[in-house]
């Protein structure tokens, strides 16, 4: 399984990175925000994960805990189809993070997006303004689990 | 292009010009541009105008009424943004979709990819200055709409694609006329390239402009019409075979110029394909049931899944996050208009204005889409 494969050449190097799960052509990787970029360029330069995907954020509102997911494609020949999921997980009360703009440019809206849902702050990251919400929004970030929709 | 002019803050003769939201080729996005006279030294996109939370209303509904309002954000492309997300339940719960089901779902997909496309190459075509092309796609368009009526039983917003299955069979007349329509369409695709993609106007006017590289398109993470115009051959439906993409034989156009010309006729090249694969599968479609009864509110197992999916502008994907309960954790739609919308302000720069609104519907960017 090339899942397993992936997973152990990444904890080989990265003794501390947890593999949360394996699926035959996905697998998801955590590690904490000061090792993320290494293991990003570990990824990209090392397995060939170069495509930028899309990034996601959750709030894990019982552990209080921040996740931000980053997914990246591969466009090296013979793994195409396999996605890697690299997640880092934040505290609640100071959600701050490395950008990985450096790593893959193409993450630049996707962190922006990141930033303003849940209110993670990406150092580094050139421009944080609001790209989907108003400019004047003034509530919490929307897609926190303590942000309850009007009407509900 | 040789344009020189640098963007720097201070100089006098910069301009700084907001071109929409209410622009009427772009709909509901705004360009911010810095001008030195004629030419674009500086852009930045502005989205969301038409964001409408629907990360957050998935929250709030369960797995079935998720899937209406899932399809608004691109009804061009409806059935297509709701394929990985019925991948994404189907997997979470270990459903075996029934073979003809999985047929439907690739018909559907592929009927909407051509109805996206034609319009697309309709506004390109009216950017380009070419009104007779807007008039043929957007009237050939309906043929297609028709086709997919007969299926889903609605013009835009199908809901056809279901966890599960799909959810009708196909009228036994809509295979007849849906064969039909693929002939015809073929020949119709040889009068565009005649009046469209060979016109000497059209060459001039988009060879060589808002040119990306392969290099870049990687970097960017640009998917679909965008990458494969670059000489980047991204296709999940070839990477990734879903559904029943493996029984059919199709190619995946690439072409390397990466310019806005490549961008209109990579999507022409798609088309063709899309007509293939409809063909094939009308053709062996297997008997037997069209889906699985999955009841109201079906419960779903916690767990994660990344699916995704070839829409008609690059890759879709979903990542639900399911706790156990009937309602998704989380649901992050990834769609392809926002993953291509990094490479705009990479484009727009060092271009003439009259070349801002090819460039920008090269990308086939959808607002409503990206803003979700």
């Amino acid at each position: 399984m090339r899942a397993r494969a992936f997973a152990a050449r990444i904890t080989e190097k990265f003794p501390d990175v947890k593999v949360d799960w394996m699926k035959e052509r996905r697998l998801k990787v955590s590690t904490t925000a000061d090792r993320i970029a290494e293991v990003g360029v570990f990824a990209k330069e090392g397995l060939g994960f170069d495509h930028i995907s899309t990034v996601s954020g959750i709030d894990w509102i019982a552990k209080n805990e921040l996740e931000v997911v980053y997914f990246i494609g591969s466009t090296t020949p013979g793994q195409e189809d396999f996605v890697l999921a690299l997640s880092e997980h934040v505290q609640r009360s100071n959600p701050v993070v490395p950008t990985l703009m450096h790593v893959w440019r193409g993450v630049e809206y996707h962190e922006r997006e990141t930033h303003e849902m849940f209110g993670i702050n990406f150092q580094g990251h050139p421009n944080q303004n609001h790209l989907y919400l108003p400019e004047d929004w003034n509530d919490l970030p929307p897609l926190r689990k303590d942000y309850v929709s009007p009407g509900r | 292009m040789t344009v020189q002019a640098e963007y720097s803050p201070d100089a006098d003769r910069i301009m700084s010009v907001s071109l929409g939201p209410q622009h009427p080729g772009a709909g509901h996005f705004r360009i911010k541009l810095w001008l030195d006279g004629d030419y674009v030294v500086r852009s930045e996109p502005d989205a969301g105008y038409v964001h409408r939370g629907e990360e957050k209303m998935g929250e709030y509904r369960n797995y079935i009424q998720n899937v209406p309002h899932l399809e608004r954000p691109v009804i061009l492309d409806s059935s297509n943004i709701l394929f990985p997300y019925a991948l994404g339940v189907d997997e979470l719960m270990n459903l075996k979709v029934p073979q003809r089901g999985q047929y439907l779902r690739v018909i559907m997909s592929e009927a909407n990819r051509i109805i996206s496309h034609m319009y697309f190459i309709a506004i390109q075509g009216l950017f380009l200055g070419h009104t007779t092309l807007i008039t043929w796609c957007m009237g050939d368009r309906d043929f297609w709409i028709d086709f997919a009526e007969r299926i889903g039983g609605a013009r835009v917003t199908f809901a056809y694609i279901i966890p599960g299955g799909v959810r009708n069979d196909i009228p036994p007349g809509a295979i007849k006329k849906g064969l039909e329509t693929c002939d015809w369409f073929d020949k119709r695709m040889d009068e565009y390239e005649k009046i469209f993609f060979q016109n000497p106007m059209v060459h001039q006017r988009s060879d060589g402009i808002g040119v990306l590289s392969r290099d870049d398109a990687i970097a960017f993470g640009a998917t679909g019409t965008v990458a494969r115009a670059s000489g980047l051959a991204v296709d999940v439906r070839k990477d990734e075979p879903y559904s029943a993409y493996e029984d059919f034989e199709f190619k995946t156009p690439v072409m390397t110029q990466g310019d806005v010309y490549a961008r209109s006729y990579v999507a022409l090249l798609d088309m063709r394909e899309s007509v293939k694969i409809i063909r094939q599968a009308l053709k062996k479609l297997p008997q037997g049931p069209v889906r699985l009864k999955l009841g109201p509110q079906p419960r779903v197992p916690a767990g994660e899944v990344y699916s995704r999916t070839e829409a008609a502008r690059g890759e879709m994907s979903y990542y639900i996050v399911s706790d156990g309960s009937p309602r998704p954790y989380r649901l992050k739609i990834g769609v392809p208009s926002a993953k291509n919308l990094g490479v705009l302000p990479h484009l727009l720069r060092n271009v003439h204005v009259a070349d801002i609104p090819p460039i920008y519907w090269g990308l086939n960017y959808w607002p409503v889409e990206s803003d979700r």
